[in-house]
C-alpha cells in the first residue's frame, strides 16, 4: 500500500521535501514508516525522540497503524507563537 | 471572522477583538494578546522570521484550546488566529482576544490560550538574522500530556 509522508520545518530541510510518497508493508504502522525513512535518509533519526506524528491531520502514536491512502505526518518541536 | 485561524494575511486584533465582546452585553471585561516579532533573539539580530504550520493540524489544535478554555471557564468566549509565511519586525504572529463577565476569567484564558499554543500547535518559525537562518523548535507537540496542560493551567493562574 501506499501513504503520503508530510515533514515540516528542519524534517523538511533535511529530507529534501516536504511530501514524499512511500510503499509500505500491509500491517504497516506510522513507527514502520519513519523507520524506513530514516534508512533512507539516517539524518532524520535523531528526531526520533522529540519529534511528534500525526496521520490524517490527527495526533497520532508510532504505533498507530496506517492504510492504504492515508497522510503520515513527522513534526519536529513546534515553536509556534 | 472565523474563532481560531491559521491565515498568511496581516492579523486584525480589533476585528477579533469586537466579535469575541462584541455578542455579549454580560461581558466585563475582554483581555487580548498579540505575539509580535522581536528584533532579538539569543544575542542575534532578526531581520525576519518565517511561519511554516501543517494547516488542518494547527487549525484543529485551535480549535482543542477553545474546548479547553470552554472547559476551564465556561463564561469565556476565546478567538485565537495564528499568522503564517514571512513576518516582518514589529508584526503580529498571534492575536487573543477572551471575553467575560469577570476579568480574572478573561486574564486567565487568555494566558492559558497562548502558553498552549507554544506547547502543542503544530505551527513552526525559522528565524533569519543577521549572519544566517536558524529553525527554532520549542516543544514536542502532545494535547493529551496533562503535565503540559497542568502547568499552562499553573501559570494561567498564577
Amino acid at each position: 500500500m501506499r501513504v503520503t509522508v508530510r515533514l515540516f520545518a528542519r524534517l523538511r530541510d533535511l529530507a529534501g521535501a516536504g511530501e514524499l510518497l512511500r510503499d509500505v508493508p500491509d500491517a504497516a504502522t506510522v513507527g514502520t514508516v519513519w523507520r524506513s525513512l530514516t534508512v533512507e535518509m539516517p539524518a532524520l533519526a535523531a528526531y526520533e525522540s522529540t519529534m511528534s506524528v500525526a496521520v490524517n491531520a490527527e495526533y497520532a502514536r508510532m504505533t498507530a497503524s496506517v492504510h492504504d491512502g492515508d497522510e503520515v505526518a513527522f513534526l519536529p518541536p513546534v515553536s509556534g507563537g | 471572522m472565523p474563532q481560531v485561524a491559521v491565515t498568511s494575511a496581516p492579523l486584525d486584533l480589533q476585528a477579533l477583538t469586537r466579535d469575541v465582546a462584541g455578542p455579549g452585553a454580560g461581558d466585563g471585561a475582554v483581555v487580548t494578546f498579540a505575539g509580535l516579532v522581536r528584533d532579538h533573539n539569543q544575542g542575534r539580530r532578526v531581520r525576519f522570521l518565517e511561519y511554516e504550520a501543517y494547516e488542518p493540524l494547527a487549525v484543529r489544535a485551535l480549535a482543542r484550546i477553545v474546548d479547553e478554555v470552554r472547559a476551564a471557564w465556561p463564561d469565556v468566549r476565546v478567538g485565537l488566529h495564528h499568522r503564517i509565511g514571512r513576518l516582518e519586525i514589529g508584526e503580529a504572529s498571534v492575536i487573543i482576544a477572551a471575553a467575560s463577565p469577570h476579568r480574572s476569567h478573561a486574564f486567565a484564558a487568555c494566558r492559558y490560550a497562548i502558553e498552549r499554543v507554544k506547547q502543542m500547535v503544530p505551527i513552526w518559525k525559522r528565524e533569519y538574522f543577521e549572519g544566517g537562518d536558524t529553525w527554532l523548535e520549542g516543544a514536542t507537540a502532545d494535547p493529551d500530556d496533562e503535565q503540559a496542560k497542568q502547568e499552562a493551567y499553573r501559570i494561567a493562574c498564577a
